[in-house]
This record gives structure tokens, C-alpha cells and sequence, in this order.
């Protein structure tokens, strides 16, 4: 999109943990537009301001603490600098950790970029004693400086004033120029010369940063140089490598090592005499220090961890169940008043068992994952989950994952509810492929919102009053597949060293309300659109499966001679009562009796009849089809159905279960909850209970799910891996339960 | 005042960074964090199973692993 004449593109760099999405939210407010960068799944966040007519559009590109060829953040970074080149960078620099947050600005002013800092959470460093003289900053630099406080907004309206002036006077691109010392400095001026001569890439950087690139190995922009001009990148290369000898012959280093050396020393120098001032007081980092002392003490540390965690699986379950309790009645309501104004058909089935049904499945677990994300928002926010990360990391190395692969987990459902999708996209903080591969497949063996309600609906029928024990059982027992699977696959197909753990443990915070709520929203939106786009499509394809091929005539007809028979031995005035369902209100006792005996075997009949025809449809037929292997762990062909179905969305297993073991049976049987009809059911037992549980918690993650793997891991395989060996570990397992729980006489008596 | 690695530093320990060792994207990350020779830091403490290790630098906290710290090596004073 051309950004018109009265539109300005801005960008935001900064640190993760700078406060960068609190002043993006301050600033934006709710005018704000979640996307991806083209063709890579790093999230693209866009809002716009006004200010005195113009139109500011501002890009929040991903946290980075530099600009190198590093991550696919600093790549992402990078690029949209260098080819949207926008008006002005506004970089957020958190003024209580300064000199790192400058490396960065050092090298946005190498590339040359108009950079307007935010010298942000000047609050912060006050209360830790640092008082930084902002002007003076600025003069250095060079540049504008404005401090805010972007958690409660201040100094936002001067930032964008000062940022629509800078933005008003376009101007080249003028890259400042660093002493790299002795070493390097007639090395680099040297390439630059080559490179101005050959005007090589000079129309996307300055020439004494691609000189720079190639003294630092950027593998991206030696690639790009590799396909403009070989010969020049060539010998650029060779020039590099002469550099590179020396260094380690006389100092044992590199040119990389060396640059960030003077890149700080700039940043020391810069700092010096007057621009930083510390006096010693109690400060905020002391708090924090003295809360790390317990929250991540060797015996205090994991305690809390379980109890917290705890605390927000209770949170989560009992201030959702009210809200979920609504909309399921809401939507049971809407199918419910479809049915009534329709007449029954093809449509009318759709309407109700395709849509509503389906997407009403998803719908109603919104609270739910609304709850859950909001709790996962405030830990995230107060910087408690980087402390997971930090105390379960030696946890997960063992098992060839990262402590950060925890954060995939819990979004998941890894302490209870949660989304495979989300938990999915959460891989993208891991660096190395191979772990977040890893990550990434075994996230979807996490109990996720949808998987839960067939979990409780099977308690509630087979272990009544144990609910909250054995749910904490199964969380337990998801998570140790989870890890022996994801150190299988390390050792095996995906094995290969483990990537840089170096996490920040950003200083405890209390969140905005604000930003939790943009956080959850998000993430929610991610889940609410899933239902509305693939769930609702997939649903109908399903039910379409389930509805279709139709009984044939034959049969149809002879459930018609049958329902006949039944009317032709009533009284004439009944038979047209008991065939539309109303009974009369003035019948005599004996009447009555005979038009209830009639109508539930008609509804027996009906029944019958429903059970058939969803024998005779495709779905049912692949349910028939899997119950000769699936026996072994104890599936019937109409759990095979539900199955089948929770593969388009695990919500879609607790809808078939419900729809395949409500037909086939009397009427004053069909209102009954779910759980009390299979508790009664002769075929079920507490063992197969379990097994289908397990069967349920382990096999292939949703379509949805499927695709995003597909997408964040970049190969198909990955996404058919996950499907059939999830599914063959689910069968595994599940056969193990159901035929040792036989073996040790545990059949349908337990 | 001698020099050793950074996973031998004791809680509370303070020191200077000499040398770092590391190369590649662990040497990137290393310095990218500010860990450069002459950088001061100060150990704070360790995870409950003794790994990863938390470091104060720069003003902010940092954790890593125990086979990343053996690249760091740290000036340290002389224990009393």
C-alpha cells in the first residue's frame, strides 16, 4: 500500500521488554490491525493516529536487540526498514538499562534511518537513582529525544509532534560512521570505496554498511551481494577473510567480536560526563531482586510455580463456567428456535447439526480460552513466565526443548484450556528450528479448551466427584507425553545441538489493564476466527459426511411400514396426534396410555432410523471400517464417528458423541445430560472411559492446528507427521490401558 | 586478581569480563546482550537445579546456561 501524501509510515524498534507494545497501545488506542509480514508468520501490528489532519501509520516491528541476520524478528526488522523505508524510526529505549537498549540505535543511525528515541520508563530508572539528561542525549546523538512513560501515557502527544515534524522534513538517509579501530577502520573504508564505485546495493543501504555486513558474515546480505555482482561480493569476501586471519593470528578474535566492542565503547564514550547521573537509593531492581530471592528460591521457587499454577487453572475453570454455560444455552436456544420455524430436511439438519452445532462449539468455549489467556497475559505481563522459563529450562533441555518451549505448552493447554493455534504460534520465540520443531509437534498433546468439556462430560459419567484430582492427573500425565515424545524425536529424527538459552528476566511489573486486555483479545481473535472461517467450513463438510449417502428407499420405507403398524392398531381419532407429536389435552386414562405407548415407539422407530442412516453415511462407515483395529482399545464404531469428526475440531467430538447417542433412542431419554446416557450404556465401562480419554488427549492435533504446523515449521511433512504419528501414539497407548486394565480383570466392573 | 569462567562464580560474586570465547550465533547473542569484555557483572543466583545462571549487567538481569557460561571468562577479586 502507497502511503498517500497526507500519510506518514512510521516504525517502532526497540528491546523486547522496552515497553515498546504499551506505548504502541497508548499511542494507537484501539486503532489497531494485526497481520502477518508477507510470507513469514512473524505477526505485522499496524495502527494509526491522527494528528492536525495527516494520517500516521505506525508499524510495530517485532523486539530486537539488534539488527543482524540473527532471528527471523531481526530479519523482519530489517528488511521493513530497508524497503518500506519509512518517514521515522521512533526507537523506544528503556532508560533504566540504557547502553544495551543504545546498541541497537547504533545501528539504526548506521543505516542511516531517521530516528526519533523514546527514552521510555524514565520513571523507572528515576526510582532506581538514574537520571539521564535527555537533551543532552539528544545533542549527542544528534537527534531527538522524548521522554515518556508509557505505561500512563506521559509524554505521548510531545512524542508524535516531535515525530510529525521530523516526518515533515524529508531528508536523505544519513548513516553516522563509527571508529572500528586500527583493525578495521582502512579495511572497511577501503570496501566502502569498492562499493561506491561499483554503486553495489547502494539504492537499500549505505555502502559502509554492506562493508560492515561483509566484515560481520551477514549470511542474508552476502547472499544478495552473491547474486548482484559476484565478483565485487567475491572480492568484498576476500578482503573480509584477510581481516579476519589477522584478528585471530594477533587478537584472537574476529571482526564481529571487534565491532561490538567499539559499537560499546561508542555507547560508554557517549554516556560519560554529564548525560547519565546515579545516586544509591532503594530501588525497583532491589524489589525485584529481593522477590527473585523467593519466587525462584531452590525449594520456595518450584513450590510457588505449582501453586500459581494452580491458582490459574482454578481461575480459569470456575469464573468461565458461568459465560460458557450462557452461550452453550444461547446457542442450544438458536438450534433450538431453527427447528422450529423450519421444516425438517437437508436444510434444517445443516442449519442445526452443521453450523450452529459446530460452530457453537467453538464459540462456547470462548470464556473459557478468553480466562485462560488472560491469566497467561498477566503472567507474561509481570514477567513471571520468563522465571518459568528460567527454572523449568534445565527441566526441558533434558528433554531436547528450551525453556521457553514452556510458554507453547501452557498457551496449549498445559495447565488446563488453551488453544493448539495460539500455543502453535507461540513456538516463534524459539530460535533454533530443530527445538521448536520439537515444540511445536508435541504442544498439540496439551489438553486444550476443546478437548476438556469430552474430559469432564467422561468424569462426570464414569468417576462422578473426582473431577478436579483426576483433570490434574491427565494435565500431568499430557505433559510427560509430551516431553518423552519430544526427547524421542530429538534423539531421533530432529537430533543436533541445543540453541542459546540468554534470557532476559525483565524486572517484575504490575501490568496495565490495557495491555492485558490487548494481549487476551488478541490472542482470543486468533481463536474466535478459527471458528468462524475454517470451523464453519469444515463443519458442514462433516456433517455432510455424516448426513450423506441417505438410507435407501427400501429401508426407508420399511421404517415407514413399521411406524405404520404401530398407527394402525390406535383408535382412528389418535393417529393423527401421536403422528405430529401433540397429545390432546381432554383424553381419557386408558387413551393416554395408549398414545404414550404408541409415541415412544415411535420414537424408538425414529430413532432406529437416525442411528441407520448415520450407520449407512460415509462417516459411519469409517467408523464401522475402524472398529476392527480400533476395538483393541476399546472404540465403537460411534466413538470412531466423534473421533473422525474432532480431527476437522476437537469441539466437533463432544457434539457427534452427543448427536450418535441421542439418536437411536426414546424420546424421554434424549433430554438426558450425555454423560448420564453413556454411564447407563452397557458398552461403556470406567475403562474404556479411559482409554477413549487417552485416545482423545493423544492423537492428530485438529486441521487448524495441522495447518498452522504446516506454516510455522515451513514443510508439509511436519503437519503429516504430526497426524499419523500422534494418531499411532494415541492407538499405542490407549491399547496399552485398555488391554492391561482387561488382563488385570478391570473390565466393566471398574 | 585472577580470571575464571563465569559457571564457576559463586552467588553474589562480582567480577569483570575478560574474554569471551563463544563464536557464531552463541557469540552474537553473547554480545548483543552486552556481555563484552570490560562489561562489570555480578552473579544473583541460580535456577533450582543449579542451571541456568542469573547475572546482573548493565543494569538488567540475564540468565544462561552453565555451557554458555563457560565461554565468559570473568576477572574476579581475590576471595578473603
Amino acid at each position: 500500500m502507497n502511503p498517500g501524501p497526507e500519510e506518514k509510515l512510521l516504525a517502532l524498534a526497540g528491546n523486547p521488554n522496552c515497553g515498546k507494545t504499551t506505548l504502541f497501545n497508548a499511542v494507537t488506542g484501539a486503532h489497531q490491525h494485526v497481520g502477518n509480514y508477507p510470507g513469514i508468520t512473524v505477526e505485522k501490528k499496524e495502527g494509526f493516529v491522527s494528528l492536525d489532519g495527516r494520517r500516521l501509520r505506525l508499524v510495530d516491528l517485532p523486539g530486537t536487540y539488534s539488527l543482524t541476520a540473527y532471528s527471523l524478528e531481526e530479519l523482519v526488522a530489517r528488511d521493513f526498514l530497508v524497503q518500506e523505508r519509512p518517514s521515522v524510526v521512533i526507537n523506544i529505549v528503556d532508560a533504566s538499562n540504557l547502553d544495551r537498549n543504545l546498541y541497537l540505535t547504533i545501528q539504526l543511525m548506521e543505516l542511516g534511518i531517521p530516528v526519533v528515541i523514546a527514552l521510555n520508563m524514565i520513571d523507572a530508572a528515576q526510582s532506581r537513582g538514574i537520571e539521564i539528561d535527555a537533551e543532552e542525549l539528544g545533542r549527542r546523538l544528534d537527534l531527538e529525544v522524548v521522554p515518556t512513560v508509557a505505561r500512563s501515557g506521559k509524554g505521548k502527544e510531545v512524542l508524535l509532534e516531535t515525530v510529525a515534524r521530523v516526518a515533515s522534513e524529508p531528508r536523505e538517509w544519513r548513516p553516522i560512521r563509527i571508529s572500528y579501530g586500527p583493525d578495521i577502520d582502512p579495511v572497511l573504508d577501503r570496501m566502502e570505496a569498492d562499493i561506491l564505485e561499483a554503486g553495489f546495493m547502494i539504492e537499500d543501504f549505505p555502502p559502509r554498511w554492506t562493508a560492515l555486513k561483509y566484515l560481520e558474515a551477514d549470511e542474508q546480505v552476502l547472499a544478495r551481494g552473491d547474486g548482484i555482482d559476484p565478483n565485487l561480493s567475491a572480492r568484498l569476501k576476500s578482503r573480509a577473510s584477510q581481516v579476519t586471519e589477522h584478528l585471530e593470528k594477533t587478537l584472537a578474535s574476529y571482526p564481529e567480536a571487534i565491532i561490538a566492542d567499539h559499537r560499546y565503547g561508542f555507547i560508554a564514550a557517549l554516556l560519560k560526563d554529564g548525560v547519565v547521573q546515579r545516586t544509591q537509593r532503594g530501588d525497583r531492581l532491589y524489589l525485584s531482586d529481593q522477590l527473585d530471592r523467593v519466587l525462584t528460591n531452590r525449594f520456595f521457587g518450584p513450590v510457588i510455580m505449582m501453586l500459581v499454577l494452580y491458582v490459574v487453572y482454578h481461575f480459569t475453570f470456575d469464573y468461565s463456567e458461568i459465560p460458557v454455560q450462557w452461550l452453550e444455552s444461547g446457542f442450544s436456544a438458536l438450534g433450538g428456535w431453527v427447528e422450529s420455524v423450519l421444516e425438517p430436511g437437508p436444510l434444517r439438519s445443516l442449519l442445526v447439526s452443521g453450523v450452529i452445532d459446530g460452530v457453537g462449539g467453538v464459540m462456547g468455549f470462548v470464556p473459557l480460552i478468553l480466562f485462560m489467556f488472560l491469566a497467561i497475559a498477566f503472567l507474561e505481563d509481570t514477567g513471571y513466565l520468563a522465571r518459568v522459563a528460567y527454572m523449568l529450562d534445565r527441566v526441558f533441555r533434558t528433554f531436547g526443548l528450551h525453556g521457553s518451549s514452556v510458554m507453547a505448552f501452557i498457551i496449549s493447554g498445559g495447565i488446563a484450556g488453551g488453544c493448539a493455534v495460539p500455543g502453535v504460534m507461540a513456538t516463534r520465540t524459539l530460535r533454533s528450528s530443530k527445538e521448536r520443531v520439537a515444540t511445536l509437534l508435541t504442544a498439540p498433546f496439551m489438553n486444550c479448551g476443546a478437548k476438556l468439556p469430552v474430559f469432564a462430560m467422561l468424569i462426570a459419567a464414569f468417576f462422578p466427584g473426582d473431577r478436579p484430582r483426576i483433570m490434574f492427573l491427565l494435565t500431568l500425565l499430557s505433559w510427560t507425553m509430551a516431553l518423552l515424545v519430544a526427547k524421542l524425536i530429538r534423539v531421533t529424527i530432529l537430533r543436533g545441538p541445543s540453541t542459546p538459552f540468554l534470557l532476559e528476566l525483565p524486572p517484575y511489573r504490575l501490568p496495565t489493564f490495557k495491555g492485558l486486555l490487548i494481549h487476551t483479545w488478541e490472542r482470543t481473535r486468533q481463536y474466535i476466527q478459527k471458528a468462524g472461517t475454517i470451523i464453519l467450513a469444515i463443519s458442514i463438510v462433516f456433517w455432510a459426511l455424516m448426513s450423506f449417502p441417505g438410507l435407501p428407499e427400501s429401508r426407508k420405507a420399511s421404517f415407514e411400514a413399521e411406524r405404520g403398524a404401530i398407527l394402525a392398531v390406535l383408535p382412528a381419532e389418535l393417529r393423527e396426534s401421536v403422528s405430529d407429536g401433540r397429545m390432546p389435552a381432554d383424553l381419557s386414562a386408558d387413551l393416554e396410555r395408549q398414545w404414550t405407548d404408541a409415541r415412544s415407539a415411535l420414537d424408538g422407530i425414529d430413532g432406529a432410523e437416525a442411528l441407520a442412516a448415520l450407520k449407512h453415511s460415509i462417516a459411519g462407515r469409517v467408523g464401522l471400517g475402524l472398529e476392527r483395529v480400533t476395538h483393541w482399545c476399546g472404540l465403537d464404531w460411534r466413538t470412531n464417528v466423534a473421533l473422525f469428526s474432532g480431527f476437522a475440531a476437537k469441539e466437533l467430538i463432544i457434539s457427534t458423541l452427543g448427536t450418535s447417542y441421542s439418536m437411536g433412542r426414546p424420546s424421554e431419554d434424549r433430554d438426558l445430560p450425555l454423560s448420564r446416557r453413556l454411564a447407563s450404556d452397557p458398552e461403556w465401562s470406567r475403562l474404556k472411559a479411559v482409554a477413549v480419554i487417552i485416545f482423545i488427549m493423544l492423537y492428530a492435533p485438529c486441521i487448524p492446528t495441522v495447518t498452522c504446523i504446516i506454516r510455522e515449521s515451513g514443510a508439509w511433512k511436519w503437519g503429516l507427521f504430526s497426524m499419523t504419528f500422534n494418531t499411532l501414539a494415541a492407538f499405542v497407548m490407549a491399547v496399552a490401558v485398555y488391554q492391561g486394565g482387561r488382563w488385570l480383570g478391570l473390565g466393566t466392573g471398574l | 586478581m585472577p580470571t575464571i569462567l563465569l559457571r564457576h562464580m559463586q552467588a553474589g560474586q562480582k567480577g569483570i569480563i575478560e574474554r569471551v570465547r563463544a563464536t557464531g550465533e552463541l557469540g552474537r547473542r553473547i554480545r548483543d546482550m552486552g556481555l563484552v569484555p570490560g562489561t562489570p557483572i555480578q552473579v544473583q543466583g541460580r535456577a533450582p537445579l543449579k542451571d541456568p545462571v542469573a547475572i546482573r549487567t548493565r543494569d538488567f538481569t540475564l540468565s544462561l546456561r552453565n555451557n554458555e557460561a563457560d565461554f565468559i571468562e570473568v576477572m574476579v577479586e581475590e576471595e578473603s
